[in-house]
């Protein structure tokens, strides 16, 4: 079943069944503005859980985003490459990041589900 | 991601209650809580001022007057002693770019001063310092003073920026004569009956317009300018990507108390007299610069593919040598492409040196290239 979780630091992964779909998230992107430019890794790259996967560069600054879980890259969004503005648009949609093949489920459970994550945008409003 | 966290008290200015009401992101910015974007963004808040007129509140600025009863030649002469400007030359209502000096030569802060145009105010000229130095520039420049000559500070009064190709049809809509000023004049002239010292210049690289009027006017001159159809807010995340395109230094970035008007390519800011007969703080440094030309000296940057350079990156040679540092970069949304500027030793400054930007330890082929990135459009 897909499921969509996220980590304190914003990004989410859309679970289907042994692939992650990772992105950021709505208010990841609002928080970043105008995003100018995404670096993705190269497909095959084996990133541990908490690793930098990617680093978004908005007008303003440059931000890492990290593995919400340890896995084997097997696709990037080679898209966001003539159109970074899809991570403003649509982050859990079309401003998608990569695929990872999980590597351990497992931690998926250190990961917040949607609401807890809605909670805990609300303490740090 | 990381979070932003603020602690102290931060100051506001009396425009901070419309910044909220228009959905602001507020950050703090030189002990300010100040708008850096709208709900539009910044890219949108860029292109704007580039094809209308962006709006922005810049009361955080410094404003003084530096008065003495003994005319113009007096208070000229006063602070032509800590900047090296041609001020006593300054014509009646004209304004000048020039920068406060330490005695190395390194710059304090980069300023404008205005000379009014009535000769019933010779002796009066206005200051207008970055808000991150505002407090030191004060202290240095009244600690430094000769007797009668005073510095009064005008944290009463606001300031407004009125930038892009709309900007004179705007402005001239409430004040007729705006329309005639050329640029870096100023006038004092009612903006819909309000009394405000205008000067044609700005931080964008655009044709537009610096508003000082007090405080207690500052919300009804916003209201009376965002009324206007071509009008939009800016925040300062697009008055910095502006700002870069136009090749406009940012103090404390692009220049700083290390670096001399010389390196930083403002040695047109350096009057003929001041050149030849000295007189201010770094004199023999600046004057040796100019005869034998700087160390290193700052240079803009463009980049191949899309990736931005920041402030700090490191600048190599084609060998892989250090050969100099970014102090400004990013995105130009008008450019189309990343853009930066930076300090390289002279044997690199030349236009088209190919040299090699360090981005997360990935060697990015740059070139050296004049600025403006974004030419610049200002009415003379």
């Amino acid at each position: 079943m897909a499921e969509t979780r996220y980590t304190k630091d914003h990004e989410y992964i859309h679970i289907e069944g042994d692939v992650g779909v990772v992105g950021i998230s709505d208010y990841a992107q609002q928080q970043l503005g105008d995003i100018v430019f995404v670096e993705l890794p190269e497909v095959g790259r084996a990133i541990t859980q908490g690793a930098e996967a990617a680093v978004v560069e908005s007008v303003k600054a440059a931000s890492e985003i990290y593995a919400p879980v340890a896995g084997e890259v097997i696709e990037i969004n080679a898209a966001l490459e003539g159109e970074p503005g899809a991570v403003n648009e649509d982050p859990l949609g079309r401003g998608w990041f990569l695929k990872l093949r999980i590597g351990d489920p497992a931690q998926l459970a250190s990961l917040m589900s949607e609401s807890e994550y809605e909670d805990f945008l609300k303490t740090i409003a | 991601m990381a979070a932003e966290s603020t602690g102290q008290t931060l100051k506001t200015t009396p425009l901070h209650a419309r910044h909220v009401g228009l959905g602001a992101r507020l950050v703090p910015f030189a002990g300010y809580e100040m708008p850096v974007q709208y709900p539009t963004g910044i890219l949108a808040e860029h292109a704007h001022t580039r094809q209308a007129a962006g709006l922005f509140d810049v009361s955080h600025m410094g404003q003084a007057w530096l008065t003495s009863r003994a005319g113009h030649a007096v208070t000229a002469a006063a602070l032509e002693a800590l900047v090296p400007g041609d001020i006593i030359g300054l014509a009646h209502g004209q304004q000048r770019y020039s920068m406060l000096l330490n005695e190395q030569g390194g710059i304090l802060d980069d300023l404008m001063v205005a000379r009014p145009p009535d000769p019933a105010a010779d002796g009066r000229l206005l200051l207008i310092v970055n808000a991150a130095c505002k407090s030191q520039d004060f202290l240095h420049i009244a600690a430094n003073l000769p007797e009668g000559v005073q510095l009064t500070p005008a944290p009463e009064r606001a300031l407004l920026a009125l930038q892009g190709p709309a900007a004179e049809r705007v402005l001239a809509r409430h004040a007729p004569a705006a329309a005639a000023m050329r640029f870096m004049s100023v006038q004092p002239l009612a903006v819909g009956g309000i009394e405000a010292f205008v000067s044609r210049s700005g931080y964008t690289g655009e044709d537009g317009y610096e508003i000082s009027v007090p405080a207690g006017a500052a919300v009804a001159l916003w209201d009376l300018l965002t009324a206007e159809p071509e009008v939009k807010p800016i925040g300062l995340g697009a008055r910095d990507s502006l700002r870069l395109e136009a090749g406009l230094c940012l103090y404390g970035h692009d220049i700083n108390q290390e670096t001399s008007p010389v390196e930083a390519g403002l040695g047109w800011a350096i009057g003929r007299r001041r050149r030849k007969d000295g007189g201010f703080p770094g004199a023999i440094r600046i004057t040796g610069e100019l005869h034998d030309g700087p160390l290193r000296r700052r240079v803009g940057l463009t980049l191949s593919g899309r990736i931005p350079a920041r402030e700090g990156a490191a600048i190599l040679d084609q060998a892989g040598e250090l050969v100099g540092e970014v102090t400004s970069g990013g995105f130009g949304p008008t450019f189309g492409g990343p853009v930066a500027m930076g300090y390289v030793v002279r044997d690199f400054a030349r236009s088209g040196t190919g040299l090699l930007v360090v981005v997360r330890d990935r060697r990015i082929p740059a070139e050296v290239a004049n600025m403006p990135f974004v030419q610049h459009r200002y009415k003379r």
